[in-house]
């Protein structure tokens, strides 16, 4: 076949999706065409805004952007759109919260190595898998050692702790707390013991039926209540204990819903070749349920993820709360696009990271044998 | 109690709820013995087997397996369990391990053999069972036939003394039935002990040495296979004959 004749038929077959999608009826032509008139008019507005028109560490007249005076839309109004200058100058905040610059590549590490502790789990079928797993588990106490500090380190108070670091520190340290226990959870609440059953059901509907909010407040002003006097956990903990407790929750029902999936003859076979019981939950029925429960865990993780972002209501300054701090300083105010388009921004990366993710796993999964 | 009696059943009664599944019950299998039960569905049949290695726990009587009584006593179920083998209706294969692992994973975590050792031995069953070129595949690429013979071959890893059949053919597209009863039927040969709930009649005629036909949860007839086709005793067991022979 010569290349005019692969052109044409790959050119016709591209006219024929056309016109087979979008252009199959009048009704079908009308709406292609609004639809496009629409996606053109918005998105070329936003592109103008958030690109063409818009300052990014120095305004129309060349000048260096320190303070939302020498925004370009501010000089000339009406004339220029978004002034990014905003994130250029609060970067390190948004990024470290206060943590001490001269320290911040003890984050960066950490922020570095965050990929190599989660490839191993994410996908097996990469090479030297068993050392990335490894490396999985090192993983929590190097970035507690790093972050925190010990010997040879200084110390910097989670206090001092802000923007993503926060962000991540809750959505990563909650997802991976919370995936254990609510596996506990789910095989409790499926136990035929009454007492471990109870206490599952009455855990998992309480956390399910009050909002994370409330819970937040709950473990700032309560947990300390619980433990022995002196004993004052700080904030960041509080926190991480609450979402932790709440993503459980949530995540228990997703893994239910699979472990309700699978047929009883799968336990009845397991039994009868002699296998106990932790045997057959651990080697036949979950590595089954998660399977099936991936695309509901991976909702719940998603959900978790942005619901870190109540955690300012508290006093911590997550990705958002340093948005709003910013904000708040004389010389930046009134940039709220700028800075809350940033911010949905990094949580749509993630978000929808974990979503491809999910869909990958799906695909995988089916093509996978069984 | 003679040394060949390797399960006892005396009076045992079973309730799923109100509802009365196994009246009185009394069996004994010597060592062996090839029985095969049937009557019609919701008769308790399969109940009655899966008892035996508690996959349901039986509320009056006494159960003992090889000397072993059963009762909630964890330590005497697993016990049993590693000798009693069991094939399911449903096959019940592990979908996400591949034939080898299906047949392996018992014997390397019940018996704590080592992988090689156990995959030898799947290997070695798996000859047995006519197969050997599919344990690299999964269940679901397997037919109905095949799926069956791994799952005896499964059972068969764990060297059970003792094997249950509950409704081995009955999921099956009839061409594959025999393959899976030239199985059992070489099983049979070999000295198995087996309890096998079925209506296939011709495999009954060929392997049974006793013959069980259960109805309304109750033993109603147990007769040597001769003397129960030919000469059945109660009108129960005559109608039932009559109604899956003549067809």
């Amino acid at each position: 076949m010569s290349s005019t004749t692969i052109e044409i038929i790959s050119r016709s077959k591209y006219y024929n999706w056309l016109v087979k999608n979008l252009f199959s009826s009048w009704v079908n032509t009308i709406l292609t065409v609004i639809a496009l008139i629409f996606v053109y008019q918005v998105g070329s507005f936003f592109l103008n805004w958030a690109i063409f028109d818009a300052d990014f560490r120095y305004n129309f007249q060349g000048e260096l952007i320190i303070d939302r005076g020498f925004c370009s839309k501010n000089i000339m109004p009406g004339e220029y759109g978004a002034c990014w200058a905003i994130i250029f100058a609060r970067w390190n905040q948004f990024m470290y919260g206060l943590y001490p610059i001269e320290e911040a590549w003890r984050v960066n590490l950490i922020y570095a190595l965050l990929p190599l502790a989660i490839i191993g789990i994410l996908f097996d079928k990469i090479p030297f898998r068993r050392y990335f797993i490894y490396f999985t588990f090192i993983f929590p106490f190097l970035a507690y050692f790093m972050l925190y500090g010990g010997p040879g380190l200084s110390v910097v108070g989670t206090n001092k702790w802000g923007g993503l670091l926060v962000t991540l520190f809750l959505g990563v340290t909650g997802i991976g707390l919370a995936f254990p226990l609510s596996i506990l959870l789910a095989l409790g609440r499926r136990s035929k013991m009454p007492i471990i059953k109870s206490l599952c059901v009455v855990f998992i509907e309480f956390i399910r039926g009050v909002p994370l909010i409330t819970l937040l407040f709950t473990a700032n002003v309560m947990l300390p209540l619980f433990l022995p006097d002196g004993v004052n956990p700080d904030n960041l903990l509080r926190a991480l204990v609450a979402v932790t407790l709440f993503q459980s929750a949530y995540m228990a029902e997703a893994i239910r819903g699979g472990l309700q999936a699978i047929p009883r003859g799968q336990v009845e076979a397991a039994q009868s070749l002699g296998l106990s019981y932790w045997q057959t939950t651990r080697k036949i029925v979950l590595p089954q349920a998660l399977k099936i429960a991936i695309p509901p865990i991976v909702n719940t993780c998603i959900g978790l993820f942005k619901d870190t972002s109540l955690v300012l209501i508290i006093g911590l300054f997550d990705l958002l709360g340093i948005g709003r701090a910013a904000l708040a300083d004389m010389t930046w105010t009134k940039l709220y696009y700028e800075v809350y388009v940033f911010i949905s921004l990094v949580f749509f990366i993630f978000c929808f990271g974990m979503s491809r993710y999910s869909l990958y796993l799906e695909k995988k999964l089916k093509t996978d044998n069984s | 109690m003679s040394t060949d009696q390797v399960i006892h059943l005396e009076k045992v009664n079973k309730w799923y709820d109100d509802f009365h599944v196994l009246k009185d019950i009394d069996l004994i299998v010597n060592k062996g013995q090839k029985i095969v039960i049937c009557g019609p569905s919701g008769s308790g049949k399969s109940t009655m087997i899966r008892c035996i290695n508690r996959l349901e726990a039986h509320q009056k009587g006494t159960i003992v397996v090889h000397g072993t009584e059963l009762t909630n006593d964890l330590k005497n179920i697993d016990l049993i369990r590693k000798n009693v083998g069991m094939v399911f209706q449903q096959f019940n294969l592990f979908p996400h391990l591949s034939v080898l692992d299906n047949i392996s994973l018992a014997p390397i975590w019940v018996k704590k053999m080592p992988k090689n050792e156990a995959e030898d031995i799947a290997m070695s069953y798996l000859e047995k069972v006519k197969i050997p070129e599919q344990a690299k595949k999964f269940p679901g690429q397997l037919s109905g036939g095949q799926q069956q013979r791994v799952a005896i071959a499964r059972s068969l890893a764990m060297n059970p003394d003792i094997m249950l059949f509950d409704e081995p053919t009955s999921a099956l597209d009839p061409e594959m039935i025999k393959e899976v009863l030239d199985v059992m039927i070489q099983l049979a040969e070999e000295g198995m002990t087996m309890l096998v709930v079925t209506h296939e009649m011709g495999f009954a005629k060929t392997v049974a040495d006793q013959m069980i036909f259960m109805d309304e949860g109750r033993i109603v007839e147990q007769a040597s296979p001769d003397e129960f086709f030919n000469n059945p005793k109660s009108d129960r067991t005559k109608l039932f004959l009559s109604q899956i022979l003549n067809h």
